[in-house]
């Protein structure tokens, strides 16, 4: 039977939402092996779990200096398996996932695509290029074929299997790694995670300060059960911290409904938001391009409109 | 005397509209190219680099990849104060992917002797999710801190800080290395007049690939791992109707709920 592998995404809090979503992609090619990169112990404590949301196979590569270690150990695994036994692989995609994928690709002379937002059993892939405004289809070479794939893009559906645990064992640190000396985890907020939310509330220069993105952006994503996003000239003034950037150089988002408050609509920026299914902008510059994307465009003051906007949602639920 | 090379990008002017040509590549004809923004970052940051070391005899080199106009990248770089620059330019390389491109960057360094860090953006803002600087390493064998803030040289000891969504992570790694640069490092230097002038008289090394000794066979669009076969232009996303609220907030949240309510959002 054919298989693919998937690098699971973990945290101190367990699996991560986007795993299940790169386990159903990767069901399209096979039987489901999940890679648990990390350290001594982490495979047993996910198993259970990865299982459930569709793993066949739970394969832990495990090592006592993994904190001291970056993305190496993860290359290292996934090009031992698939070279010992070809398939695709299937990794979320940020920065660090990206580079995963061009090192596996490069060391299995392989195709990689990035930025995929769905797979076929054919192994050719869809995915979106120049700030979304082109679908493309990609066929990708190679016996196991990388494929990076945009968070949020495929809903997961979660078929349990029996996620057996396997071990691997990986080679020590060479040439290649560098060294962690130090980590800070990013503080993860009560809200849902920017590219996985299904409502994006956000804010540019003309919510004016970091202040105002306290007490106007934020509560309506909370009202709406959303995260909040920046543009980067927000970012740049100090609004807002740039892990929520959305846009060309920040996160590429699809929510279900996006509401931009203050935010001209730069090309950088629309290129991250403009396949939200909904668009709703708030602007008191009738000329701000950010409404010719707008499915409604409200001309006016969010000072005034958010807070009843706010009430309005609270009454509404 | 050791090198920094800055690894370098032409691309289409973000304001300009972007298109594929028959192949399925860029065309690259139908816009205007300019010095990748991320790269003014990584070359200021090779530029910190030397001149925080000034005993050390750093000479920062640019090197880019690309077609005749992409030496405008490599101008920019000296303007800004780079001290060399060597463009690879070769009409086999036309729609190469990211393995090939780090292959023909990595035979070009080696055409530079003692390179000591290469330089290079985090992403470009035209092409693959900043796949090259890891790629590079693999061909290298050396290590890569990569989507780093900040960059500093200790001895032969490079340390950077790299913040992701995962977190901050302080890397360290010896010499040589490879580096990525994010936009949230130093703000980069505006060229000075000197410098606009050396840009323009500066003899910069062109190479082929046969100087580099890559076969043709081994880049290009032919040759490449991954292909788009299909490519569908979306349908410009059409603004809908412009309601003018002016301070009238209760009208404007009113507005917005209503559409809210019709499509099931709330």
């Amino acid at each position: 039977m054919s298989h693919a592998y998937v690098l699971v995404e973990h945290s101190a809090s367990g699996v991560d939402a986007v795993t299940a979503e790169l386990m159903t992609a990767a069901r399209a090619f096979g039987e489901v092996r999940a890679v648990v990169v990390g350290k001594p112990g982490m495979g047993q404590e996910l198993a259970a779990d990865l299982g459930n949301s569709g793993a066949d196979l739970v394969i832990a590569a495990e090592s006592t200096d993994d904190d001291a270690r970056f993305l190496i150990p993860a290359v290292d695994a996934l090009s031992m398996l698939a070279t010992a036994d070809p398939g695709p692989i299937v990794i979320a995609g940020d920065p660090a996932g990206a580079e995963i994928g061009a090192r596996l690709a490069a060391r299995l002379a392989s195709g990689v695509v990035f930025d995929v937002v769905d797979v076929n059993s054919d192994r050719t892939a869809r995915h979106a290029i120049f700030g979304d405004s082109m679908d493309t289809t990609a066929a990708v070479g190679g016996a196991s074929p990388v494929y990076v794939v945009r968070r949020g893009a495929i809903p997961a559906r979660s078929i349990p299997a029996a996620g057996t645990l396997q071990h691997l064992s990986l080679p020590p640190a060479n040439e290649l790694d560098a060294r962690v000396t130090a980590f800070e985890p990013a503080v993860s907020g009560a809200r849902p995670e920017l590219t996985e939310a299904r409502v994006v509330v956000a804010g540019g220069r003309g919510v004016g300060s970091a202040e105002n993105f306290r007490n106007v952006v934020e509560p309506l994503a909370d009202a709406l059960g959303g995260a909040v996003g920046a543009t980067r000239d927000a970012v740049d003034l100090g609004y807002y911290d740039a892990q929520y950037q959305v846009g060309q150089t920040g996160a590429t988002v699809s929510p279900d409904l996006y509401i931009a408050l203050g935010i001209s609509g730069a090309i950088q920026h629309l290129s991250g938001m403009q396949t939200a299914r909904t668009i709703i902008a708030v602007n008191t510059d009738e000329d701000a391009p950010i409404f010719s994307v707008a499915d409604v465009g409200i001309v006016g003051d969010l000072f005034e409109i958010v807070p009843a906007l706010v009430e309005a949602v609270k009454k509404e639920q | 005397m050791p090198a920094i090379v800055a690894l370098v990008k032409s691309v289409p002017d973000t304001w300009s509209y972007k298109t594929l040509s028959e192949n399925f590549t860029l065309d690259r004809g139908a816009v205007d190219s300019v010095l990748d923004e991320i790269n003014e970052f990584s070359v200021e940051q090779a530029l910190r680099l030397r001149d925080a070391h000034p005993d050390r005899g750093f000479r920062v080199i640019a090197l880019t990849m690309g077609p005749a106009d992409a030496e405008e990248a490599l101008r920019r770089a000296i303007a800004m104060g780079a001290d060399d620059a060597v463009h690879v330019v070769d009409p086999s390389l036309a729609g190469s992917d990211v393995l090939a491109t780090a292959w023909v960057l990595h035979r070009a360094l080696e055409t530079i002797p003692d390179v000591a860090i290469v330089v290079a953006g985090s992403a470009s803002s035209d092409g693959a999710a900043g796949a090259v600087p890891g790629i590079l390493a693999e061909y290298r064998r050396v290590p890569a801190l990569t989507a780093v803030r900040d960059v500093s040289l200790d001895g032969s000891v490079v340390r950077a800080t790299r913040e992701d969504r995962s977190g901050l992570y302080r890397l360290e790694a010896a010499l040589p290395a490879v580096v990525s640069v994010t936009d949230k490092a130093a703000k980069p230097r505006f060229p000075n007049f000197k410098g606009l002038l050396a840009a323009k008289k500066h003899a910069i090394t062109s190479l082929d690939l046969a100087a580099i000794g890559v076969d043709p066979t081994q880049v290009g669009g032919t040759h490449a791992a991954s292909a788009v076969t299909a490519a569908i232009p979306r349908p410009a996303r059409e603004g809908g109707p412009k309601i003018q609220v002016g301070n009238d907030g209760v009208g404007g949240a009113q507005a917005i709920t209503k559409l809210l309510s019709e499509r099931g959002l709330l």
